[in-house]
């Protein structure tokens, strides 16, 4: 079992909703990407998810975009992301999920990134243009190195395709609260619950909810209904908005602890 | 040789194609799929697609036989299949018409679509207004641009066109923006994408919209020649003008197919949309195929003078065709192209569109040394939307020795 496992039987066990924190990696750059992660660590996130900057994100909305723009532009690879892994990893251990598309996975070679990543620290990895249709030799790959592999499930997923997307996901499930791409919204959408009940009824695994969360009451709506709230685009606005100040990482820990005080 | 001339079930041409989407577009993609099997099978809309066609686009366009362009190059006779003589000035509206009765048959009332030159969004705007739907173009902001009497057709037409400014702010951009629309809106709204690329079905049901081309064509070369030709030759961007004409012809061999990509300024990554020659495969906008990329599988920029065939990955049943060999892919540079525009112009008085004009200059190099044989060339579009573009490179001409 992953860190991602242990975590999510601990919430379980607790009875509690977790708090997934979503980063792009490089942004602002390499080097400060460690130093966000801890400081997201402790205002409270459960479990972080390492955005790999991809130069057409089809299912990013305009912050997270913008922020694979700068990352990409400071140099930011697949490879040094693999490298702010292992810096992150010596002196935690929060899970961490890569969170990217798949063609910069393609180019690395399956294989060697389910090995080095694991290398690295690495608990798993969501690709999210890999459908369950065409991912059989990457979810070998990834377990072949004992990683787990999240899919998607999205309120136009049919029982059929929720089957499908629960039999390829180890670790999670991560719920798409809302049709459209990543963003921050006033409210949570009314499909998510409908949605956490599809899911349940295909499987027993954890599900995570995301898009379009960005306020405590957002995460608060969820509590008892799913092992953990993730948030990305209000995460990655802020580091937009104080990159460069020395008050960024308070404000990253501060505003973490804002969310999860909602439990 | 060839044998897989049709698509596996998850939408392969041998490892190319696929659907590689996020999961919230897959079901909808499963409908589209559905609904265009039944369609391809349906009487009652084959017979509605032939009939507009026929009376709204103006099919069957005519073979045109280039005698004095051939008589100039002293080998090939050289044929022209004259899509540029389509309602709207090129192929594009044969797949249009085909996806607005898809969508009215799917209920979808909202249309989205992407642009490179600018053809496909007018295309798309046409029938949209045709069908009393409300549509939305993406179109990079550089290719705004570079196209903008286009922008004002559609304008003209009642289509909305937002320009994007992200990335190289062309037709790759402006997919990945449609393609965010779509996540937002799939139920109500109908991708019509242009060309014969992304997700499955795209890829096939695009092909099968553009095939007519090539079945007049072969019925065509027939009548005049009582022969099938020796060679056919179409540009490739995404590739749906030359899947249109090569895929009936696919099973008989000794036809070479040759397809025609940018080389643009040359060959160093981001200078052409050589993706045959410049690429390894992977994965854009929902489909496997040959793309430009780097190292860290980041999308590579592209050039090209024509908008039509700035894009990063190539079709994929065309990888599929390069791979078995049955088809062969080159690519010709932005100034062969503009000089090929210009002899076409002043032989047989036809404006080749940029993009047709790459097809245009490949047939030119290899028609002398091949006497006795039949060219044919897809002229897939005029060069009304291109004069800004020639005249920048051509100059005004004026005074200009023939």
């Amino acid at each position: 079992m992953t860190r991602i496992g242990r975590l999510f039987r601990g919430l379980r066990t607790e009875g509690k909703t977790g708090l997934v924190a979503y980063l792009t990696a490089g942004d602002p750059s390499p080097e400060v990407t460690p130093r966000l992660v801890e400081a997201l660590e402790r205002g409270g996130a459960d479990l972080i998810e390492l955005g790999v900057p991809f130069s057409d994100p089809v299912a990013d909305g305009p912050v997270i975009q913008r922020a694979g723009y700068r990352a990409l532009q400071a140099g930011t690879t697949l490879r040094k992301v693999l490298g702010m892994a292992s810096e992150i990893r010596r002196r935690s251990e929060i899970p961490l999920l890569l969170f990217t598309y798949l063609n910069p996975v393609l180019r690395y070679g399956v294989e060697a990134l389910a090995r080095d990543a694991a290398a690295a620290g690495i608990d798993g990895c969501l690709l999210t243009d890999a459908s369950v249709e065409e991912a059989g030799r990457y979810v070998d790959a990834m377990h072949g190195h004992n990683l787990d592999t999240v899919f998607l499930a999205a309120p136009t997923s049919t029982e059929h395709r929720l089957r499908l997307v629960a039999r390829y996901s180890t670790g999670f499930v991560y719920l798409v609260s809302r049709a459209g791409v990543t963003g921050m919204r006033d409210t949570l959408s009314a499909s998510v619950v409908p949605l956490i009940q599809a899911v349940r009824a295909v499987t027993d695994l954890p599900l995570a909810v995301g898009f379009g969360i960005s306020r405590p009451e957002h995460v608060a709506e969820l509590r008892g209904r799913a092992e953990a709230a993730v948030v990305g685009s209000a995460i990655v606005s802020l580091i937009e908005k104080a990159a460069g100040s020395e008050l960024l990482e308070a404000r990253l820990e501060s505003f973490i602890r804002e969310l999860k005080g909602a439990q | 040789m060839l044998k897989a001339s049709e698509p596996d079930p998850g939408g392969h041409f041998g490892p190319y194609g696929g659907r590689y989407v996020p999961e919230i577009l897959m079901a909808p993609l499963e409908e589209i799929e559905q609904a265009y099997r039944q369609a391809r099978q349906d009487a009652a809309f084959q017979e509605e697609l032939a009939g507009l066609l026929k009376h709204y686009a103006g099919r069957p366009t005519p073979l045109y036989y280039a005698r004095r362009l051939s008589q100039d190059l002293g080998g090939a006779r050289v044929y022209f299949k004259r899509e540029d003589l389509l309602h709207t000035g090129a192929h594009k509206i044969n797949n249009c018409l085909g996806q607005a009765l898809l969508a009215r048959r799917m209920g979808k009332r909202r249309i989205i679509a992407e642009t490179g030159a600018g053809q496909h969004g007018v295309a798309t705007a046409t029938v949209c207004a045709l069908f009393g739907f409300d549509c939305v173009i993406y179109m990079g902001e550089e290719d705004m641009r570079r196209q903008r009497l286009n922008v004002f057709r559609m304008r003209l037409l009642g289509a909305e066109v937002v320009g994007v400014s992200s990335g190289s702010r062309t037709l790759k951009d402006a997919i990945s923006e449609a393609m965010r629309d779509w996540v937002g809106n799939v139920a109500t709204t109908h991708y019509m994408l242009g060309s014969a690329l992304g997700a499955h079905p795209y890829p096939l049901m695009v092909r099968d919209f553009q095939c007519v081309i090539g079945r007049e064509a072969r019925a065509q070369i027939g009548e005049m020649e009582g022969r099938l030709p020796d060679a056919i030759f179409a540009c490739v961007g995404g590739g749906s003008n030359a899947i249109g004409i090569f895929h009936p012809f696919v099973a008989d061999e000794a036809v070479r197919l040759v397809g025609i990509e940018a080389g643009g300024r040359g060959l160093a990554l981001g200078e052409h949309a050589a993706r045959f020659s410049g690429g390894q495969p992977g994965v854009l906008q929902g489909a496997y195929s040959y793309l430009l990329q780097d190292e860290d599988g980041q999308i590579a920029l592209t050039h090209s003078v024509s908008a039509g065939l700035d894009y990063a990955l190539v079709g994929p049943e065309h990888a599929w065709l390069h791979d078995s060999r049955r088809a062969e892919y080159v690519s010709v540079g932005d100034g062969e192209a503009l000089e090929a525009a210009r002899r076409l112009s002043r032989t047989e008085g036809l404006i080749p569109a940029l993009e047709s004009a790459h097809a245009v200059a490949e047939a030119v190099k290899r028609a002398p040394d091949a006497s006795g044989q039949v060219f044919l060339v897809n002229l897939s579009g005029r060069g009304d939307k291109d004069m800004d573009i020639y005249r920048e490179h051509l100059g005004g001409l004026e005074g200009e020795p023939r």
